[in-house]
C-alpha cells in the first residue's frame, strides 16, 4: 500500500454559540440587604472578555464601609430569619435557586465563557450543570443534617465570609454558598474582580427566588474588599479558595480569632502513569489534567510523571493529541482551550515559560495560530525536566506541563510527595492492586485512578500541607459550616 | 510480497473502556455546521458501501442496488456516487455486469460470511470464486471461535493466507467485535489482522449487534495510528452496522480527521458499510441546499 495523497481537507466551520440572549446590565452595584446598592466608596472597576479585551460591565468596587453593611445585614438576617427556620423550609428556598439557576444554565455558560475567556463546551458541559448541582444536592442536607453528625449536638456558626476564585467563578459561588445555607448559615461572599458577573447573576436569582433579604449578600472588589471581610469582627467563619500566598495572608490575620476556616489554596497535582496503563486513555487523562480550563485549576496535573520505559511513546503520542486541540474563541463549540483569564495571569505564565526555557528543559508547544486580540497561550509542555526544576515546583495556574520520568513505585511516591503542596493526583495503571498502594501513599486530598478532574456535589474535595484545609462537598462540606458541641 | 510473521505481532496495550467512552462523547460535542457540513455529507456519501447480504438476494435486487449506487438522487445533479456495492460471491457477477463502466467498486463477502465456521480450503475457494467473478474487494471474517479459544497464531495464519487469496483484491478484515465483547479484545484482534496483512479492518457483518459503535471503531483507529506510526503504512477503516443516521457519520468523520488525520478521509481509506444510511445523508444534503426537509418518500429505495 502506497501512502495516498491527501486529496482535501476537512475543516470545521465556526460554531458560535449566540449570545443574543443573553441580559447583561451597564453598570452593576452592591447586592447587600436583598437590593441593589451603590458603593459607599462610589468607585466602579470594569470587568472585560479576556477573549477580545472588550468590557463587558462596570462593577461595585467595596470599600470597608460597603463591607460592614453586608456584614450587617447578613448577621439581621442570621438572628431573626435564617438560624430560626425550619430546615425544611430552607432546603426549598435552596431548591429553587437550583431550578432557577438551571432555568437559565445557557445564559450563565454565555455569560461566564464571555467573562472568564473558558470555553462554552465546558462552562455548559462542566461549571454550569456542576453548580446547578450543587444547590441541588445542598438542598437535600438541609433537613437531614442530625444524620450528617450522628448523636453529636451541632448548631450553625453565624455569617460566613466568602472569598473566590476566577477560574470557575460559578461553580466556587455555589461551593461555597450551598453548604453554607444548608447548614443555617449567611453569607457575604466576594467574587474574584475579573470575574465577578455570574455571582452577580446568581444575585439577580437569589433576589427572584424570594430568599429572606440579607441572607446571601454580593460584595464585588479587589484584595482589599476581601480583606474587609477577613478582618471583620462579626464574621464567625472564612472560607476562602484562591492562591497559597493570600491564604497564608488570611491564616495570619483569622489567628486568635474565634473565626473558623476553610482553605483551598494552591496545587502542583502528580499525574503518575505506569508501563501497564492504558496508554492512549492516560494520554487523554494527561490532556483533561493540565489543559482543561487552560490549566486555570487548581488540582491540575501539572508535574507529568511517567514510568521511563513509556516515555517516549507517551511523549509522541501526547504531542500527537496535542496538535489535534483547537485553542481560539471561547464562544465557538469547537474550541478546547480558550483564553487566558487576564492579562496578568498571562504574564505569569509566560514568566514560567521563559524560567523552563532558561532552566534547560525541552519545550514543545502546539502549532496553532493565536488569535491576535485577547489573552491566548499554546499548549506547552516541558520534557527533560528534574524535581528541581523551578517550574516543576511552582504552581503555573496555565497550560504548562512538566514531564518527569520515574523507574520505580517507591521512587514516584517519594518524587509526588516531594512538594509543599497536596491537593491532588492522578494514577494509570490496569493493576489494581497498585492502585491502593499508591492511593494510601500519595499526601493529597484527592486521588483519581484511571481518569483526572472528575467532579461531583457528593465527592468531598481539599488539600493536604500547603494546599488548604477542610473539605468542600459531600458529607464533609457540611463539617466546615457547623459547631459540633460534645 | 512481503511475508507478515505472527512473530512480528506486538503486545496489544490495555484499553480503559470508561477512557474510551469519554474520548467518543469529545468527539460527539463537535459541531459541523455550515461549510464543513456540506463537505462532510458529501464525503460521507462517496464512502458507503452500498450493502445487500440476504438469503432471498436475486439477480434482479442486485442490479437495481447498482443503478442506485450510480444514481442516488439524480434530480439533484452534482451528488457523488457510494464507493462500492457489497454483496455475496454468488452475486458478484451479475454486479460486474451492472458496473462495468462505472467507478464504483465491487466489494464481496466472502470465507463463510457471517459465522466463518467452513474449514480453511473452503474459504479459499470462497474467495478465490469472488475474486475471478470480478471483485475489486473482499470483506472476510475472522475466525471469532478460535479467537476466544486463543489460538491468535490460526486466526493471523488464515487472514494472512485470504490476503493471498485475494490477489490484486483489497482486502477487508470483519473482526465482528460484538462477538469479541471487550475493547482489549478488538484491540488484539485489530493487531492481528493489520499486521497479517489487511488493507482494511471492518467492525461487524451487520448481523450482530452491537456492531459499529463509536467505541470499537475508535479502538480500531487507534491500533491504526499506531502501526502507521510504527511502520508509515496505512490501513483503512470501515465501521459496519449500525450507522444509519447523518449524524453520527459525520462524527465518525470527526474520529478519523482527529485520530488519523485528513489523508484518510476519502474512501480509499474509510469506508461506512451500510444501506439504510444513504438516503438520510441525502435528505441532509437537500435541507443543507433548501432549507426544508423532504419527505422519504422523495428518495428512493433500492
Amino acid at each position: 500500500m502506497a501512502k495516498e495523497k491527501n486529496n482535501e481537507s476537512w475543516e470545521y466551520a465556526p460554531s458560535l454559540e449566540s449570545t443574543a440572549h443573553i441580559q447583561l446590565k451597564e453598570k452593576y452595584d452592591l447586592f447587600i440587604d436583598g437590593k441593589w446598592v451603590k458603593p459607599k466608596s462610589g468607585k466602579y472597576f470594569k470587568s472585560i472578555n479576556p477573549a477580545n479585551e472588550e468590557v463587558l460591565a462596570e462593577v461595585a468596587h467595596a470599600n470597608e464601609s460597603d463591607v460592614n453593611l453586608a456584614v450587617k445585614a447578613a448577621r439581621k438576617a442570621y438572628t431573626n430569619v435564617w438560624s430560626k427556620m425550619a430546615p425544611t423550609e430552607r432546603a426549598k428556598y435552596i431548591y429553587r435557586i437550583a431550578r432557577l439557576m438551571h432555568e437559565r444554565a445557557r445564559e450563565f455558560a454565555v455569560i461566564e465563557t464571555l467573562d472568564a475567556g473558558k470555553t462554552i463546551r465546558e462552562s455548559r458541559d462542566v461549571d454550569v450543570p456542576l453548580a446547578c448541582n450543587h444547590f441541588f444536592y445542598y438542598a437535600g442536607w438541609a433537613d437531614k443534617l442530625e444524620y450528617a453528625f450522628p448523636n453529636r449536638k451541632f448548631e450553625s456558626l453565624g455569617v460566613a465570609g466568602q472569598i473566590i476564585p476566577w477560574n470557575f467563578p460559578l461553580l466556587m459561588a455555589a461551593w461555597k454558598i450551598a453548604p453554607a445555607l444548608a447548614t443555617g448559615n449567611t453569607v457575604v461572599l466576594k467574587p474574584a474582580e475579573t470575574t465577578p458577573l455570574t455571582a452577580l447573576k446568581l444575585a439577580e436569582i437569589i433576589e427572584e427566588s424570594g430568599l429572606p433579604a440579607g441572607v446571601v449578600n454580593i460584595v464585588t472588589g479587589y484584595g482589599d474588599t476581601g480583606a474587609a471581610i477577613v478582618n471583620h469582627p462579626d464574621v464567625n467563619k472564612i472560607a476562602f479558595t484562591g492562591s497559597t500566598a493570600v491564604g497564608k495572608i488570611i491564616q495570619k490575620s483569622i489567628a486568635g480569632t474565634h473565626k473558623k476556616a476553610t482553605l483551598e489554596l494552591g496545587g502542583k497535582s502528580a499525574n503518575i502513569i505506569f508501563d501497564d496503563a492504558p496508554i492512549d486513555q492516560a494520554v487523554e487523562g494527561i490532556v483533561n489534567g493540565i489543559f482543561f480550563n487552560q490549566g486555570h485549576v487548581c488540582c491540575a496535573g501539572s508535574r507529568l510523571f511517567v514510568q521511563e520505559n513509556v516515555a517516549d511513546k507517551v511523549i509522541r503520542k501526547l504531542k500527537q493529541r496535542m496538535e489535534s486541540l483547537y485553542v481560539g474563541n471561547p464562544l465557538d463549540k469547537n474550541t478546547d482551550i480558550g483564553a487566558i483569564n487576564s492579562k496578568e495571569q498571562l504574564e505569569v505564565i509566560n514568566k514560567f515559560i521563559q524560567i523552563g526555557k532558561n532552566e534547560g528543559a525541552e519545550m514543545y508547544q502546539t502549532k496553532c495560530n493565536l488569535p491576535k486580540k485577547g489573552y491566548y497561550c499554546s499548549p506547552t509542555i516541558f520534557t527533560n525536566v528534574a524535581q528541581s526544576n523551578v517550574i516543576a515546583q511552582e504552581e503555573i495556574f496555565g497550560p504548562v506541563l512538566t514531564v518527569q520520568t520515574f523507574r520505580t513505585v517507591d521512587e514516584v511516591i517519594q518524587k509526588a510527595n516531594n512538594s509543599p503542596y497536596g491537593l491532588a493526583a492522578g494514577v494509570w495503571t490496569d493493576k489494581g492492586s497498585r492502585i491502593f498502594n499508591l492511593t494510601t501513599k500519595l499526601r493529597a486530598g484527592v486521588v483519581w485512578a484511571n481518569t483526572y478532574n472528575k467532579f461531583d456535589p457528593t465527592s468531598p474535595f481539599g488539600g493536604y500541607k500547603e494546599s488548604g484545609f477542610g473539605r468542600e462537598g459531600g458529607m464533609h462540606g457540611l463539617s466546615g459550616y457547623v459547631k459540633l458541641n460534645d | 510480497m512481503k511475508p507478515f510473521l505472527f512473530s512480528k505481532l506486538p503486545d496489544s496495550p490495555t484499553i480503559d473502556k470508561v477512557g474510551v467512552e469519554e474520548r467518543v462523547a469529545r468527539f460527539q460535542t463537535r459541531s459541523i455546521k455550515n461549510e464543513s457540513k456540506r463537505q462532510g455529507l458529501r464525503m460521507v456519501l462517496n464512502m458507503i458501501d452500498l450493502t445487500t447480504l440476504e438469503g432471498k438476494d436475486t439477480p434482479g435486487k442486485v442490479k437495481q442496488m447498482c443503478y442506485k449506487a450510480q444514481h442516488l438522487h439524480d434530480l439533484y445533479p452534482g451528488l457523488p456516487t457510494v464507493a462500492a456495492v457489497c454483496v455475496y460471491p454468488s452475486m458478484v457477477a451479475f454486479a460486474k455486469k451492472e458496473l462495468k463502466n462505472s467507478s464504483v467498486k465491487i466489494a464481496s463477502v466472502s470465507t463463510a460470511f457471517p459465522s466463518g465456521q467452513a474449514p480453511m480450503d473452503v474459504k479459499i475457494t470462497d474467495t478465490k470464486f469472488a475474486v475471478d467473478a470480478g471483485a475489486d474487494e473482499i470483506d472476510m471474517v475472522i475466525s471469532r471461535g478460535k479467537f476466544l479459544t486463543g489460538e491468535y497464531n490460526f486466526v493471523f495464519d488464515e487472514i494472512a493466507a485470504i490476503k493471498e487469496a485475494c490477489g490484486n483484491a483489497r482486502l477487508k478484515v470483519i473482526l465482528e467485535t460484538g462477538e469479541l465483547a471487550t475493547l482489549d479484545n478488538v484491540r488484539k484482534a485489530s493487531d492481528i489482522a493489520i499486521y497479517a496483512g489487511a488493507d482494511f479492518i471492518k467492525t461487524s457483518t451487520g448481523k450482530i449487534q452491537p456492531a459499529a459503535t463509536m467505541q470499537v471503531t475508535y479502538t480500531m483507529l487507534m491500533a491504526i495510528r499506531d502501526y502507521f506510526d510504527e511502520t508509515g503504512i496505512m490501513v483503512g477503516m470501515k465501521p459496519a452496522g449500525g450507522i444509519s443516521t447523518s449524524k453520527l457519520a459525520l462524527h465518525n468523520l470527526v474520529m478519523v480527521k482527529e485520530i488519523l488525520g485528513d489523508a484518510w478521509l476519502n474512501n480509499q481509506w474509510f469506508r461506512f458499510g451500510a444501506s439504510s444510511l444513504a438516503n438520510d445523508v441525502l435528505m441532509q444534503i437537500l435541507k443543507t441546499e433548501t432549507g426544508i426537509y423532504q419527505s422519504p418518500d422523495y428518495f428512493t429505495i433500492d
